[in-house]
This record gives structure tokens, sequence and C-alpha cells, in this order.
């Protein structure tokens, strides 16, 4: 390799470094409704929340065993947009914009309801102080994936 | 015979709490499940919950029941032949004597499920206490639990489910059937229709549990000896109907 092709070759590594690829992807922004304390961690809850969901719901389904931690009907009740009421909707929606951003199929809301089985009911409204989860380090502008955002470092 | 002795105040006492239970039971509803199981605890076979219709007690003009469990779980009001329906009044009349009867129809809870022998996926189960259901994550609306049915209990959801409002969730291209309010008997509650029946200032439905031969089912089923419905297949079902 000469000594121009090397120079080229690294130039064009420093520019991949400073401009990655993801960073033109626009990360959603979500309106995560009332919020508040989640059940869990969010980063945690962010990247395992399927895995609680199903085996929750095996569990309730089939042996009967009510008043768990991780329900789908809680994140509903707490992440319900404020605007229409729903975690679907539109791409800002809490469900619904993450996962368009993740291009995973979300067919709980076929049989689940998408909207608060009452208004300001769920455990964020019961224990949790609002907007404390976005005062963390993980989270930035108001949302749980400005977490994501600061983290991984976008421009 | 040796019995312990016993005083004479005491003889009293024992027998008028005796005379105040044998008095209380008949006429009385005696909640024997008026407690919640707690919550993380699943559901026990130390119970089998089931119910007693009381077709004497049923008016071929009232449909309570049929309204309440439609209201419950959002089912709207069955306007075609496949539309779905939990419950359903039945009228039936004996030829020879022309006796007209009225009576509610809905999954009978059997211990031996058919509906659940013949279900490829494992979608139709019975519950530790008795209630059959149709785990809908794992149904793949073959009809198959719908042809087993000697009762015709189920049905299939043909179009999507628009109002979710329903205490049970309910999607397109599955089969569904009476849940005996399953969110409601884990609250420690009665089903809508029994609750809707007593609403209506009748004593049609009733509902406890099978297990406990005090419970005040099985003390009403005895007194008014309650048959199953096709007894012949021997799927020893949970509802029982008196009166027929």
């Amino acid at each position: 390799m000469t000594w121009l092709g090397l120079q080229r070759y690294v130039l064009m590594l420093l520019w991949g470094m400073a401009f990655p690829l993801w960073a033109a992807v626009t990360v959603p922004n979500l309106d995560v409704g009332q919020g508040g304390h989640c059940v869990d961690d969010p980063r945690f809850m962010r990247s395992n929340h399927m895995k609680l969901l199903l085996h929750q719901r095996d569990q309730t389904m089939r042996q009967g065993i009510r008043g768990g931690k991780y329900s789908l009907a809680g994140c509903v009740d707490c992440h319900a947009s404020k605007i229409n009421h729903s975690v679907l909707g539109s791409n800002h929606n809490f469900c619904q914009g993450c996962h368009v951003y993740a291009a995973v199929k979300i067919d709980c809301f076929e049989c689940h309801s998408s909207s608060p089985r009452q208004p300001a009911m769920g455990t964020a409204a019961t224990t949790g102080q609002k907007g404390e989860v976005n005062a963390g380090p993980l989270s930035g502008n108001g949302n749980h994936f400005t977490g994501l955002t600061s983290r991984e470092g976008s421009p | 015979m040796n019995l312990p002795p016993v005083d004479r105040r005491q003889f009293l006492t024992r027998g008028a709490a005796w005379t105040a239970a044998v008095t209380l039971a008949p006429g009385v509803l005696l909640y024997d499940m008026a407690r919640a199981r707690p919550a993380g605890e699943p559901a026990s076979s130390a119970v089998r919950w089931g119910m007693l219709v009381d077709v004497s007690q049923c008016d071929s003009g009232c449909d309570a029941c049929v309204q309440a469990c439609n209201r419950e779980q959002a089912l709207g009001t069955p306007t075609r032949p496949t539309d779905p329906q939990w419950m359903r009044k039945v009228q039936l009349e004996q030829n020879a004597t022309g006796r007209k009867v009225s009576l509610p129809m809905m999954c009978q809870h059997c211990a031996q499920p058919p509906c659940v022998d013949v279900c490829p996926t494992g979608a139709s189960f019975k519950r530790a206490d008795g209630i059959v259901l149709v785990d809908k994550h794992r149904c793949i609306g073959c009809r198959y639990c719908m042809m087993a049915c000697p009762y015709k209990a189920r049905s299939f959801v043909h179009a999507p489910v628009e109002d979710h409002s329903g205490a049970t969730p309910r999607g397109q291209g599955t089969v569904e059937s009476c849940t005996l309010c399953v969110h409601r008997v884990d609250q420690g509650e009665q089903p809508a229709c029994v609750q809707a029946c007593a609403k209506e200032g009748r004593q049609a439905l009733l509902f406890g549990d099978l297990n406990d031969p005090q419970s005040e089912i099985s003390q009403r089923m005895r007194a008014l000896n309650a048959i199953s419905l096709r007894p012949d297949l021997n799927l020893d079902p949970g509802v029982s109907y008196a009166g027929l």
C-alpha cells in the first residue's frame, strides 16, 4: 500500500468514526404519557419487557396468579398518551413509536386494550412522583428514549 | 354409647347454634367465597367453581344474565348467527305435556372437557379450580373445540374486535366462551350473570365451590336434586340445572 493509499484509508476510517451510520437514524421522540417511576429500571425494561410480559402472561392466564408487577395493562395505564389516551396512534405514542423504530411488529393490541383501564391508575400514579425518571442520568429531555440517545452519544 | 358429659347450659347453647344454622341455610345467601385469593397465589384445586341454575326461578321473558354477560365482556348485541355468544337463553317445551321452561346455556365447565382433549395447541385448558378457558395466545382458530363441545358453548371471533373495553381480551381468529367471569372470581366476586340475576330479584343462578359439601351451592344442589345436562357423556359439568 502506498503512502497516499494508507492516508486515504485512515481518513476514511476517521470520517466513519466521526459520523457513524446510525447517527442519521431519527430516534423517536416518545410521548411517555403520565410516566413516573417504572416498575423496574427503564434500561432493563427497555431490553427485557417482552420476556417479563410473556412470563407473567402465562402465569396469569394459566395459573391464575394475579397482581404481578409486569402487567401489560400497567404499561398502558402509565404510558398512554394524554392526547389520544392510547399507546398507539402515531410514531410518538409510547409502544408504537419504539416498535416502529425497532421494526418489531406489535400484536398485543389486537386483543388487549391500548387505552388505560381508568384515568390516573397504575403503579406510577400511586407510588411514583411525576417526572422523576426523567431526572436520572439515563434520560435527558423528558422521555425514556432520550436516555438511549444520550448514552450512545448521538450528535 | 359413651358421650362426653355435657351440662345443661352447654347443651342448650349448642342446640341454639344448630337451630340457627339450620334455619339460616336455605333462605339466606351465605357466601363461602366472598374472599379474594391473595395476589401472587395460583388458583388451587382445593376449590372447584361451579354454578347451579334453578330453572323454576328463571323467567322466559328475562334475559338479564345474557345482557350482563354481553356488557361485561363487551360482546355487543349479537345480530348474526356467527356473532360471538357466551351465554344464551334457551326455551324448551315438552311435547307430551306442553310444559315450557326457559334456561340460560353457556360453557358447562366440564371436569372432563372434550374441548381440552381435542385442542391441538394446548390453548384450551382447565384451570386448577375447574374453570375451562381458552388461552388466546396459543389459539390458532382451528375450531376443533367448537365441534367437540356437545353444548355448543363456544364462539369464533370472525371480525376484528373494535371494542376492547370488555373484561377479557378478545381478538379475531380465536375461539372464546364463558370464562365464569374468572377476573371477578379471582377478586372474590360473583360472575356478572349471577349478580344480574340477583339484581332482578331472582335466585335462578347460584355460584360457589362444588368441592365443599357445606357450601350453599352444594346444599342447594342436593336439596333440589340438580342434574347435569347430557349426563350420559360423563363429562361431569360444573354447571348443573334444577327443576328441569
